[in-house]
């Protein structure tokens, strides 16, 4: 088997660098020689990509046959590179849907537990990694083993969220959910600011089991933070309509956009006009899953939209403790540094992780993209702080600009333990990515 | 359709057996090594192949089993309506020409190999009142090329016996579609740099697909090869001794 040449890889926010990209269906053979896994590229930053004197990478997406499937618990195993999108599309229609779905469907299984993705239902049913039952991974010395929460429990909870540091996931076992339809019924609330939307949110999230905010982030002042509050739960069948949501036309961007379309007057045109849609102060309908869980996989390649040297997206969790108000400072850092984001999700965390560095905890969280400009350091510098005066914590699977002491102020004890649990399972550091070489100093 | 299939558990026979389990055809797995191929039956019987996937042990470079393997699969199916064949190896030019050994190899199992497969093929399908074999061969056979002599060769000669089979069976009810992928991005290819106008397995097995349900004989994928390969084929030698395709 020839070594495969060199190439740029990227994140989904474009920033890259240069990897050999091995590609094979056997993962378990291919995992042998490489130092990091990499699945389909949609972490925004560098977490996928390899460290600078590693540039083996195992593109696991062949590795994606699916190996069991239990109708009455649902409990299903497939390799890592399985998607999620093929899931919905073989599983959907026979009722099942995964318990925990992140905003893009094109995600693989291994980066669902790499990154311990969540989504709209997060304050009630946790993330990924608290319906995952067991993993089949290869570790450090070569072994490849099982685990889960009874069978080596600490390289099991170090995975989940461990971004891809603690061996190559190869298979994922989980159980997925029974769906009545495949419609959402969605009730959508305009809200005035940003403290309102944090009691609307708490308010929301015994009622509904999906919730999620979009906020305008150019609003100053008293409308600072309006938005509209998002909420659904499935369609029961004799609400939805009686065929399946419709193929959708999906629209690719053929090049990256010059940096100048997406300024601060475009961006404050788009979301006013996106603002006074929600003219009524509150509406309701049956929409399709997609267009509910992943609006943005509506049109392929839309991080091109972004320019040549792409966006980060900020995402942080501020702890319930920071109390009303939290959300609010953060957001005047972004307004005081003149940051334009284009998107601004907000949502309430409910459920402590599992994983020893995963992201979510009880608070709120807020995600904010951003296109890559001069000062883009500074900003997520000044973001930065203001998180970690409120006791908060980023998200590694968004970062890619983060600086190493902020990291360690901001994670302390957990830091201790996945270092000590790597040290368990790679006391020689074989598994490494550009993002542990930045951020845990690797 | 009952479809015995050889190669089915890597890139363009995955992709084709996945369309077939998922219109709900029964399948069986015919391969090298049974512990991989029970991972694909399990994919496919989950995507909604008919009944269980059964796998029979067969290994393109021990002819002396292809006549067993065929009838297990026959019985397993109860019946025989089509046999598809992906399997093969593959190197590059400069791989063959450093080791002859290899290329010996090769050129054995695509064509020799392949050969004898296709008649112990051909004869239970016939025993059937007829059916389709599908043979993947390559675009590489169509011309002596430069950078695929030696694998060019093994498929030139697969793809003249492949029509030959057709034109002397099509008459008995045996159709022979001959598959002729360009440049598909798969593992096999991995690492080559794609050409222009490369293709998705996905695509190429939904071309098979339709070429084997309506009995075509030779199908180019993806379809722009058609047209590239003409063009090929009627360069004058001249011209294909200066340039490098």
């Amino acid at each position: 088997m020839s070594e495969p040449p060199l190439s740029t890889l990227s994140g989904w926010g474009r920033h890259s660098a240069e990897g050999r990209e091995h590609l094979g269906e056997n993962l378990e053979r291919l995992s042998a020689e490489a130092n990091l896994s990499r699945g389909l590229g949609r972490s925004y930053g560098d977490s996928s990509l390899p460290a600078p004197d590693l540039p083996d990478v195992l593109n696991t997406t062949l590795g994606d046959r699916i190996l069991r499937f239990d109708e009455g618990s649902g409990l299903f195993r497939a390799e890592s590179g399985f998607s999620l999108s093929e899931l919905n599309r073989l599983l959907m229609a026979r009722g099942y849907f995964t318990p925990v779905s992140p905003g893009t469907k094109f995600v693989t299984l291994g980066g669902m537990v790499a990154a311990d993705v969540h989504g709209k239902n997060q304050h009630k049913d946790g993330n990924f990694g608290h319906h995952v039952t067991s993993l089949k991974m290869r570790v450090a010395d070569g072994r490849v083993v099982e685990c889960s929460q009874e069978q080596h429990p600490d390289l099991f909870r170090a995975t989940i969220g461990g971004m891809g540091l603690t061996g190559h996931v190869l298979e994922v076992e989980f159980g997925l959910r029974r769906i009545p339809s495949q419609w959402i019924w969605q009730e959508s609330r305009r809200i005035h600011d940003i403290d309102e939307f944090q009691d609307a949110l708490e308010e929301a999230a015994p009622e509904w089991p999906y919730t999620m905010g979009w906020i305008d982030g150019l609003a100053r002042g008293k409308h600072m933070g309006r938005g509209i509050l998002m909420t659904g739960r499935w369609a029961e069948p004799s609400e939805a309509p009686r065929q399946r949501p419709k193929k959708r036309f999906r629209p690719r961007l053929r090049f990256d956009w010059p940096e100048w379309i997406l300024n601060g007057l475009t961006i404050r045109i788009f979301n006013e006009l996106y603002y006074r849609k929600q003219w009524r102060l509150r509406s309701s309908g049956v929409v399709s899953h997609e267009s509910f869980y992943y609006p943005l996989d509506a049109i392929r390649s839309w991080n091109r939209m972004y320019g040549r040297r792409g966006f980060t997206q900020y995402q942080c969790v501020l702890p319930r403790e920071a109390g009303r108000g939290s959300a609010r400072r953060v957001l005047e850092v972004l307004t005081k540094h003149g940051g334009a984001s284009f998107l601004c999700v907000i949502k309430d965390f409910g459920r402590e992780s599992r994983g020893v560095l995963s992201f979510p905890r009880p608070g709120i969280t807020l995600a904010l993209d951003i296109a890559v400009r001069d000062d883009t350091q500074t900003l997520v510098d000044a973001l930065n702080e203001q998180v970690l005066q409120e006791g908060g914590r980023i998200y590694l699977a968004k970062d890619s600009f983060t600086r190493r002491e902020h990291f360690e102020a901001m994670e302390g004890a957990r830091l201790e333990e996945f270092r000590a649990i790597r040290d368990r399972w790679d006391p020689r550091r074989r598994f490494r990515s550009a993002q542990s070489v930045r951020l845990l100093g690797d | 359709m009952r479809v015995a299939f050889l190669g089915a558990t890597k890139g363009m026979g995955r992709a084709l057996a996945r369309l077939m389990a998922e219109r709900g055809d029964s399948i069986c797995l015919l391969g090298r090594r049974l512990d991989d191929l029970e991972r694909s039956a399990t994919d496919l019987e989950v995507r909604g192949a008919a009944g269980t996937v059964p796998c029979v042990s067969c290994d393109l470079e021990q002819p002396e089993g292809f006549v067993r393997a065929i009838d297990e699969a026959r019985d397993a199916l109860g019946g025989l309506d089509a046999v598809v064949v992906t399997a093969g190896l593959f190197a590059t030019q400069e791989e063959l020409e450093s080791d002859p050994q290899l290329a010996e190899r090769l050129a054995r199992v695509d064509f020799a190999s392949t050969l004898v497969f296709c008649e112990a093929a051909k004869k239970a399908l016939l025993e059937e009142g007829g059916g389709t074999l599908c043979v993947f061969s390559s675009v590489a056979g169509e011309r002596g090329r430069k950078p695929v002599i030696i694998y060019g060769a093994a498929k030139a000669g697969l793809t003249r016996y492949l029509e030959g089979l057709d034109h002397k069976h099509r008459a008995d009810g045996l159709r022979v579609v001959t598959v002729k992928p360009g440049f598909v991005k798969t593992s096999m290819t991995a690492g080559l740099e794609p050409p222009p106008f490369a293709g998705e397995p996905d695509d190429v097995a939904r071309r098979v697909l339709r070429a084997i349900d309506r009995g075509s004989p030779v199908v180019y994928a993806p379809a722009p090869w058609r047209f590239i390969m003409a063009v090929i084929r009627a360069l004058p030698r001249a011209v294909m001794r200066r340039v490098q395709f």
